[in-house]
């Protein structure tokens, strides 16, 4: 009687889930009108598996970017995710500062289309009068032909928010850490927090 | 009352009585076996220790339903903000599922615990259709497995082709640190063109999409821009600083693997909730119907035990006065 039960219990939740999911209609926020744009996986996957629906993938669950405009915007569209949060998304700045690994590099509308790979230092975005200062580890940054820049990090955190005493202090621990690191790899992992710190330090102090 | 009175003495009249078949319940959800002919008040006793458990099942049920809409509450924002992740990825180097690869890895993403509905059959069966879809002459799929329920779905027949098996990854809440350090193990010990993520993206509580997502090796992505398509224009984007094309295509490969692996990890737990509350509240549903047919069946056992208790008695004294 109650092996029954599991059954009834099993199969009506299948049945919701498969055919919502055939006929879903979106409720979430990232859902555009987006087309079947991988026609190619489609019509490949239903020849050799005509009885299971395709997976989606993810260009039907994003907004697809405007072409390249034939002249140079007044605006650069910055996003700025981060694992956690999406810090900016789709704003309209003038200009953005990224420290990527060859220094700190400015972004302004018209930039030519370059992918650049980012040191932890301090990023700045300017809108008119306001300069908003982030600290941010390292990431990459692209920035598209049609004057969209996509910056991801892993982490940031806006400069106000530093305790500078904690970063002398950490400072210092991974300096004594470097000097008496034996293996290539604790040699690495201080070098890496030395630099951090002093990134820090300077994005406090400069 | 007289009633309990008589209905506790049943059992002393049971052996005096002439069997008689209990015409009460045909339909009844007790096997028939179990019901001895004539002895009343233990069939009685039968169906009230079935309304008890249905009835714990349907507590039970209910906690755990209500146990899975905070963790899926918890949960749903980070998913909703990673969602931006791994979308300047797919910006810059598209999506291209069928592309044409030696050396698939297909990683499925799976839940460890159980009674969430039917995600994990879901994604072990895309999981392996896309290994049907990706293989071929000279061309090799492998599986690296998160979650227990895929992987014991995928040993029974695919045992071979299971090159790494993670669990556990619920046990500490999930973060991007511990998802990077699963992703460089895999990159490490894996050898892959294509990484191909199978999940369940959370689109509503009740509506779950088995999704792909495409991972490239580096090689593949200058292999792939050379001959032209959607990662054509890669090479028009200048690289800043002092790496060759390779390097940082490589960096960028890592990167976007495990983005992308956080997302996903993210989205089929959040799926694994939903699903877990739908099938918990189904379940609740269903104990109680069960437990109102019980209370009709016990009802009708009792009324039946007591009327033929009262019609003997009283033809049993009517034939002394008569």
């Amino acid at each position: 009687m109650l092996r029954q039960a599991t059954r009834l219990l099993a199969r009506p939740a299948i049945a919701s889930s498969s055919s919502f999911a055939a006929r879903a209609r979106p409720f979430s926020t990232d859902l555009p009108a987006a087309p079947a744009e991988d026609s190619t996986f489609i019509d490949a996957w239903k020849k050799i598996i005509p009885n299971i629906d395709p997976p989606a993938t993810p260009l039907t669950f994003m907004q697809p970017r405007p072409p390249t405009p034939s002249s140079i915007p007044s605006k650069l569209t910055v996003n700025f995710v981060l694992p956690y949060a999406s810090e900016l998304s789709a704003k309209e700045v003038d200009m953005v500062i990224i420290p990527a690994t060859t220094g700190q590099m400015g972004v302004l509308p018209g930039h030519v289309a370059t992918i650049a790979e980012l040191k932890p230092g301090v990023m700045s975005v300017h809108e008119g009068n306001d300069v908003a200062k982030y600290f941010i580890s390292s990431g990459f940054a692209v920035i598209h032909a049609n004057s969209f820049a996509d910056i991801i990090a892993i982490e940031a955190v806006p400069i106000d928010q530093i305790d500078p005493s904690l970063v002398q202090k950490g400072l210092a621990d991974f300096t004594q850490k470097l000097s008496s690191a034996s293996t290539d790899l604790e040699k690495a992992e201080a070098q890496i927090g030395v630099d951090v710190h002093s990134a820090l330090n300077s994005a406090l102090t400069g | 009352m007289a009633m309990a009175a008589f209905r506790r003495e049943g059992r002393r009249f049971a052996p005096l009585i002439t069997p008689r078949p209990i015409a009460a319940v045909r339909s009844s959800p007790i096997p028939e076996e179990q019901a001895p002919l004539g002895v009343r008040s233990i069939s009685t006793q039968i169906v009230r220790n079935r309304m008890k458990s249905v009835k714990n099942i349907q507590k039970i049920t209910k906690a755990m339903k209500m146990v899975a809409a905070s963790k899926l509450r918890a949960i749903q924002t980070r998913a909703e903000n990673s969602r931006g992740l791994w979308q300047p990825f797919t910006v810059l180097l598209g999506d291209s599922p069928s592309v044409d690869v030696k050396k698939n890895v297909i990683v499925t993403i799976s839940s460890d615990k159980g009674l969430c509905g039917g995600i994990n059959s879901t994604s072990v069966k895309i999981s392996k259709a896309l290994h049907k879809f990706t293989s071929g002459p000279e061309k090799g799929t492998k599986y690296v497995v998160l979650g227990e329920k895929a992987k014991a779905q995928l040993m029974r027949d695919s045992k071979k082709d299971i090159e790494l098996c993670i669990t556990e990854l619920q046990k500490n809440p999930l973060n991007y640190t511990q998802v990077s350090v699963l992703a460089d193990e895999i990159l490490k010990n894996v050898e892959y063109d294509a990484l191909r993520i199978v999940f369940n993206k959370f689109r509503s509580i009740i509506s779950f999409a088995p999704t792909t997502s495409t991972v490239l090796s580096p090689e593949v992505v200058e292999r792939e821009a050379e001959a032209g398509g959607k990662l054509g224009d890669l090479d028009s984007y200048e690289i800043e600083g002092g790496e060759t094309k390779g390097e940082i295509l490589q960096n960028l490969a890592e990167f976007q693997f495990s983005c992308v692996l956080f997302n996903a990890v993210l989205e089929n737990a959040c799926s694994e909730q939903g699903a877990r509350m739908s099938a918990m509240d189904s379940s609740s549903r269903n104990a109680g119907d069960m437990l109102d047919r019980l209370t009709l069946t016990y009802n009708r056992t009792r009324q039946a035990a007591i009327t033929t208790e009262l019609t003997e008695i009283i033809s049993g004294a009517s034939a002394l006065e008569g």
